[in-house]
């Protein structure tokens, strides 16, 4: 008998897992499930050089289309699996369809936390997370809109830059004390504003968006201390929510994600899960933890299929993100916690320097701004728990590896 | 369509038919080749790193200067190591050959 794999989800995670099952040697059926019309892509385009239109659409796609059937990979997109049967190794899709598996992959991935004030379902107020967002949004922008950006995280500033050179009138509204403050340090955050305030974006801190006001379309956005901005368009970017239903309804352990173990592999034995909707331990930071991240999804889905195939390996990777504003490339490695001691290494004013963060005297995180080669180190260093010569960390003109 | 010939970290040589104008690193994940290429090209991360046969280094071009930094810090770094993302391929290149660098 022929096995199947069924693979729940479309995105990165899953685009890499089944391009692994058939690298591993996997010749059974394999089906995926997308919600949207496209073949696996890269999400990070979306915000940056699709959005530019500098980037033909197809070339944020993983493996060109017809590379799925080539592969004999059954892909069926537009179609959203709805249930999942643990005891009949069934799943049923939103199209009334019921197919058998041998295994799942859950590589259901997140959604876009919406806004819940008045007028959040006007006409032109955006979120970004797909494809069709991107081009929705795109053909709304020109030289001239006023574009107002909600959420001063990775996405909004990088629509923001997008948004000011193509000469658009940009506010972000933030609604914390600072731009990125979960991901970077208050010396990196000062400074990505000043960057933007520099391009001509007005940024906001601490502002709390109370409503959309407009007949149709938004106009205007009001703030709960009582300012409002003028818009032709508004961009939310306020953070994702992990999309778990499925797996929770199918009774599988859920805790702020699927929760699964070093093989991705869930509570079920015929079940696996990977990507941005996981709960998975990390042995190298010696923590459980759920990632929105594109370096998790694709090992976390290559782990997850290399197990599906029988070849079981341990997830164990140091975080890192990257975010491209202007000619600045942010690379972060590690992930960082209130409390921990943050080091400035370079000179923000060149546009070339990092945030050492140390924890109890260890090196775990970095933020580094033009500073590939910090970078590079770090992925290295923080993976190895090797020691670092604190006393000379600020000191630029030494390699970060040297100490 | 022009060639490229490559050789995968286990010394397996093979060719392909390339396609022109993406990049050689495009054309590798195209063709199934064991490249990560994470950052999907945009030179952030050296997961795409090749070597190029000396006979073609000087057609490829120069590396950038954040692409140089990247490559500096690789174990198993060579004067003819490339981002695979960032060399565009042309019909100048009809024949190119790489050889996959080690995961590191």
């Amino acid at each position: 008998m022929t096995e199947t794999f069924i693979v729940v989800g479309a995105g990165h995670a899953a685009g890499q897992a089944v391009a692994t099952m058939r690298s591993k040697g996997f010749e059974g059926r394999i089906v995926m499930f997308g919600d949207e019309p496209y073949v696996p892509y890269e999400r990070p385009p979306l915000s940056k050089a699709l959005l530019a239109g500098e980037l033909e659409l197809e070339r944020t796609y993983l493996k060109k289309e017809s590379w799925y059937p080539d592969k004999d990979i059954d892909f069926r997109p537009n179609t959203r699996v709805t249930a999942f049967d643990r005891k009949a190794r069934t799943v049923t899709t939103a199209k009334g369809e019921a197919l058998s598996y041998d295994k799942m992959l859950l590589a259901t991935g997140t959604r876009v936390r919406k806004l819940q004030v008045p007028g959040a379902a006007l006409d032109n107020v955006f979120y970004l997370r797909a494809i069709d967002d991107t081009l929705a949004i795109r053909k709304r922008m020109a030289g001239g809109s006023r574009v107002v950006i909600v959420g001063g995280g990775y996405i909004g500033l990088e629509v923001a830059a997008v948004a000011v050179k193509m000469g658009c009138h940009v506010t972000v509204l933030e609604g914390l004390e600072r731009v990125m403050s979960r991901v970077v340090a208050p010396e990196v955050s000062e400074f990505y504003a000043q960057v933007h305030r520099d391009a001509g974006v007005d940024i906001r801190t601490g502002m709390a968006v109370s409503g959309f006001e407009g007949g149709g379309a938004v106009e205007r956005v009001h703030c709960a201390d009582g300012s409002s901005y003028d818009a032709d368009l508004v961009v939310v970017g306020v953070g994702v929510i992990p999309n778990v239903e499925l797996a929770a309804e199918g009774d599988l352990a859920v805790d702020n994600g699927i929760v699964v173990d070093e093989f991705c592999q869930t509570s079920d034995r015929h079940i696996w899960a990977a990507g941005d909707c996981t709960n998975h331990p990390n042995s190298l930071l010696g923590s459980r933890l759920r990632l929105e991240s594109v370096q998790n999804a694709v090992d976390q889905g290559k782990t997850a299929a290399a197990a599906m195939c029988g070849d079981r390996k341990p997830y164990a990777e140091i975080p890192w993100f990257w975010s491209d504003q202007y000619d600045l490339k942010l690379q972060i490695v590690g992930l960082s916690e209130p409390g921990d001691e943050v080091i400035i290494r370079g000179n923000p004013d060149e546009r070339k320097f990092s945030a050492v963060y140390l924890r109890h005297g260890k090196f775990v995180a970095i933020n580094a701004v033009n500073m590939i080669k910090d970078f590079m180190a770090a992925k290295k260093m923080i993976a190895e728990h090797r020691a670092i010569d604190e006393d000379r960390v600020a000191d630029a003109g030494v390699a970060l590896k040297d100490l | 369509m022009a060639k490229i010939f490559i050789t995968n970290r286990e010394g397996a040589e093979s060719e392909i038919e390339g396609e022109i104008g993406i990049s050689v690193m495009e054309n590798l994940r195209d063709n199934d080749y064991e490249i990560e290429a994470i950052c999907g090209g945009q030179c952030s991360c050296a997961t795409c790193h090749v070597y190029i046969d000396d006979a073609w280094m000087e057609k490829v071009g120069k590396r950038s200067d954040e692409e140089n930094e990247l490559l500096e810090e690789l174990e198993c770094v060579q004067p003819n190591s490339r981002l695979s993302c960032q060399v565009e391929f042309t019909e100048d290149l009809d024949g190119l050959a790489v050889t996959i660098a080690p995961d590191e």
